[in-house]
C-alpha cells in the first residue's frame, strides 16, 4: 500500500517511545510504543484494565506520562492541560461526545465556539457550515435544525467528529465509538473513520473489538495489564489471529476446560463450543 | 480500499426530504404552542361566559395584571432554560422595593437613590444564590428556599425597626418622585386606551430576551447549561458565570417589579410577596419551558402570564368566587404540563 512507505518516511504526527505511567507505586502502562502518522488509523485494542484509558488520556493531555517520550510532529512534549493537546491538532471524543440532546444539530457543532456576528451570532453561516461540514463527512442531514438527539447513535457519533476536525484536529482520538452501537451503527461509524483518513487525519481508534479494527487499522497496538502485547502493521497480522490475540487463546481453552469439568449438559455445550472456537482460531495452547 | 469510498453526492440546493415536514408540524414544535392553546381557549371561555370581559377597559386591565406577572416570569423562564429555578423570586420583589423606598424616606435623599441602592441589593441577592449554587453544589430549590425565608423574615423585621410598622412610609412628595413614577408605573394613552407602562416594559423584556435566547452566543450557553452541564463544561462553555449571570437577571426584573410596586402605591406592606414565586414558575412551565432545563421560550412564559391574568380578570368579571383563581391555576399548570410534554413528543418523533 502506498500509504505505508509514506508514513515510513514522513514525520508520524504522534509518537510514543517506551512511555509509561505511575501512579505512586502502581505502574498502570509502561513500555508503550505507538505512532500514528497523516492519512492512518492505529487501533489500539485491549481488554477492561488493559490501560487503554491511561494511555488514550497521556495522549489527550490529561495525564502527563512518566517515563518514555511522547512526540507531536517531531517535536517532544509533556502537556499540562487537554487544551495544550487540542491547540496542536489533537482532539478526543469521548465516549459521552460532550452534547446536548435537545439543541438543534448546528447549535451543537458550534457550541463554545459560537461565530459572533456584531452583538449577535452569525447564524446563517454556522447553519450552513454545519450542514456542509456533516455532508464532507458523508452525513446528508435534512435539517440541521433538528434537535442532535433524535439522530441515532452512530449519527451523532459522526457529528462529535466531523466537529473536532471542522475545528482544526490533526489527530483524532476516538474512545471506543463503537462500544454502545449496534451493528449497522457501528458500520456506519467505522466508514466516517475511513473518511477521516481520506481526509487526511491521523486517527488513533480505541475498541475492545477485533471485528472493528481490522477493517479500518493500518497499525494495531494490543495492550495487556498496562503492557505492550503486541505491536503489528497490517501485512503482519491477520484478523484471526489478531481475534485470537485479543481472546487471549490460553485462556479461552482454560474456561472450557473448566466449564467441561462442571456438572450439566449447558456446561459441557458452551466448553464444547469454546473449543471449538479455539480451534478455528488456529490456537494451540499459546498466544503466537 | 479507496475505490469504496465514494465522494458523497454534491448538495440538492433544497433538500426534497424538507417537504415532509409540513409548516404546522414545525409550528407544534415550538415550545410555547401549548399556552397559545390554552391562552385561545380560556378567552373564548370567558369572552362567552363573562360580558363586562369583551370590553376595552377589562382588556387594558387583564393586560396589566399580566404585566405584573410577566416582567419576573421573563427572568425565571430563562433560569429555568438555564437549569435552575428561583423560589426567593415572589419575596425579592417586595425586598427591592422595600430597600429602595426606606432608603429615600430614612436618608431624605432623591428617590433614584433608593432606586440604584435598590438595584444594587438586588443584583447582590441574586449573585449570592447563585454564588452559593455553584459553590455548594446544592440543588437550587434547597439554595433559593433558604434565601426565600431569610428574605421574607428580614422584610418583616427590617421593616418593623425603621418605621415601627408593616408598611413604608408615603414617599410620594420626596425629590424625584414624579420622574422615576413615570417611568416606572405612568399610564399611556394610546386610541382612547388606558394602558400601564409595564405592560410595554413587558414586551420590551419579553423581546431582549428572545432575542438573547435564540441570536447570541449567551443564549446558546443558557440552553446548554440547562440541557447538559457536563457537555456544555467539555466544549468550553462557562457554566458557572452563566448560572449566577441568569439568578442576577431574576433578581433584575425582580427589581424592575418591585419598583413598579412602590411607585404605583407610594408605600409597600413588608409581608407580601411570598407565593409569587409560584405564579411567575408556574407561567414558565404553562409557557412550554421544561422543568429539567434546556427547553422554553420567553414569549411562552408572557403567554403564561397572560393565561393568569386573564383568568384573574375573567374570574371577578363573570361574577364567580374569586377564590377559584387559585384551583384554576393548579388545575392548569397539571394541563399545561401534560400538554407540554404530549406536543413535545409529537414534535420529537415527527421530525
Amino acid at each position: 500500500m502506498t500509504t505505508e512507505t509514506k508514513a515510513e518516511t514522513a514525520t508520524p504526527l504522534v509518537k510514543l517511545t517506551g512511555a509509561g505511567k505511575n501512579y505512586g507505586n502502581i505502574n498502570a502502562l509502561s513500555g508503550i510504543d505507538l505512532e500514528v502518522g497523516a492519512s492512518e488509523v492505529t487501533c489500539v485494542l485491549g481488554d477492561n484494565g488493559a490501560g487503554k484509558s491511561t494511555l488514550i488520556k497521556i495522549i489527550a493531555g490529561l495525564h502527563q506520562h512518566t517515563s518514555g517520550t511522547y512526540e507531536v510532529a517531531g517535536n517532544e512534549v509533556h502537556f499540562n492541560s487537554p487544551r495544550e493537546a487540542l491547540e496542536l491538532g489533537i482532539a478526543t471524543v469521548y465516549q459521552d461526545l460532550a452534547v446536548v440532546p435537545l439543541m438543534p444539530v448546528w447549535r451543537n457543532f458550534f457550541l463554545g465556539n459560537e461565530v459572533r456576528k456584531r452583538l449577535g451570532m452569525d447564524i446563517a453561516f454556522m447553519r450552513r457550515t454545519a450542514k456542509k461540514e456533516l455532508l464532507d463527512m458523508g452525513i446528508d442531514l435534512r435539517d440541521v435544525e433538528q434537535p442532535i438527539g433524535t439522530l441515532s447513535g452512530g449519527e451523532r457519533q459522526c457529528v462529535a467528529i466531523s466537529r473536532a476536525v471542522y475545528f482544526g484536529a490533526k489527530v483524532l482520538i476516538l474512545d471506543e465509538p463503537t462500544a454502545a452501537l449496534g451493528v449497522k451503527q457501528s458500520g456506519v461509524v467505522l466508514k466516517y473513520i475511513l473518511q477521516a483518513r481520506e481526509r487526511g487525519l491521523g486517527v488513533i481508534f480505541i475498541t475492545h473489538n477485533p471485528h472493528h479494527a481490522f477493517p479500518v487499522g493500518d497499525r494495531f497496538l494490543l495492550l495487556k495489564r498496562g503492557r505492550t502485547l503486541g505491536y503489528y502493521r497490517k501485512n503482519e497480522i491477520t484478523r484471526d489471529e489478531l481475534t485470537a490475540l485479543m481472546a487471549g487463546g490460553a485462556e479461552l481453552e482454560e474456561l472450557s476446560h473448566e466449564l467441561s469439568a462442571q456438572d450439566g449438559a449447558v456446561s459441557a455445550a458452551a466448553a464444547k463450543m469454546l473449543e471449538d472456537e479455539v480451534h478455528d482460531l488456529g490456537i494451540t495452547g499459546k498466544t503466537p | 480500499m479507496s475505490q469504496t469510498l465514494v465522494a458523497p453526492p454534491p448538495a440538492p440546493s433544497t433538500d426534497e426530504r424538507l417537504a415532509r415536514k409540513s409548516m404546522l408540524g414545525r409550528l407544534m414544535a415550538r415550545p410555547e404552542v401549548g399556552a397559545l392553546a390554552g391562552a385561545v381557549v380560556i378567552y373564548v371561555l370567558f369572552f362567552v361566559v363573562a360580558p363586562p370581559f369583551r370590553e376595552a377597559p377589562s382588556l387594558a386591565t387583564v393586560l396589566y395584571q399580566s404585566s405584573l406577572y410577566g416582567i419576573p416570569a421573563v427572568g425565571v423562564a430563562l433560569l429555568m432554560i438555564g437549569g435552575e429555578f428561583d423560589l426567593s423570586a415572589g419575596v425579592s420583589v417586595i425586598t427591592a422595593s422595600l430597600v429602595a423606598s426606606m432608603t429615600a424616606y430614612q436618608l431624605s435623599v432623591n428617590v433614584w437613590v433608593g432606586v440604584l441602592v435598590s438595584l444594587v441589593v438586588a443584583l447582590g441577592i441574586g449573585l449570592l444564590n447563585g454564588y452559593l449554587l455553584v459553590k455548594t453544589r446544592l440543588p437550587s430549590f434547597l439554595v433559593t428556599l433558604a434565601t426565600f425565608f431569610m428574605l421574607t423574615g428580614l422584610n418583616l423585621a427590617v421593616t418593623k425597626i425603621v418605621s415601627g410598622g408593616v408598611a413604608t412610609k408615603d414617599i410620594s412628595d420626596i425629590d424625584g418622585f414624579d420622574s422615576a413614577h413615570a417611568f416606572f408605573a405612568s399610564d399611556v394613552v394610546i386610541g382612547g386606551m388606558n394602558l400601564r407602562i409595564t405592560l410595554f416594559w413587558w414586551a420590551v423584556f419579553v423581546a431582549v430576551a428572545t432575542w438573547v435566547l435564540l441570536r447570541t452566543r449567551t443564549g446558546n450557553w443558557i440552553f446548554a447549561v440547562g440541557g447538559a452541564d457536563a457537555s456544555a463544561r467539555a466544549v468550553g462553555v462557562p457554566v458557572k458565570k452563566v448560572k449566577i449571570g441568569l439568578f442576577m437577571t431574576v433578581s433584575f426584573v425582580c427589581w424592575f417589579t418591585g419598583m413598579h410596586i412602590l411607585f404605583s402605591f407610594n408605600t409597600v406592606q413588608s409581608g407580601q410577596g411570598p407565593g409569587n414565586e409560584f405564579l411567575y414558575i408556574i407561567a414558565a412551565v404553562v409557557g412550554g419551558c421544561l422543568l429539567t432545563g434546556g427547553y422554553g421560550s420567553a414569549v411562552g412564559a408572557a403567554i403564561g402570564a397572560f393565561i393568569f391574568g386573564m383568568t384573574e380578570q375573567g374570574i371577578v368579571l363573570a361574577g364567580w368566587e374569586a377564590d377559584w383563581f387559585k384551583f384554576f391555576l393548579g388545575a392548569m399548570l397539571l394541563g399545561a404540563t401534560l400538554l407540554n410534554v404530549y406536543i413535545r413528543q409529537r414534535a420529537e418523533t415527527r421530525l
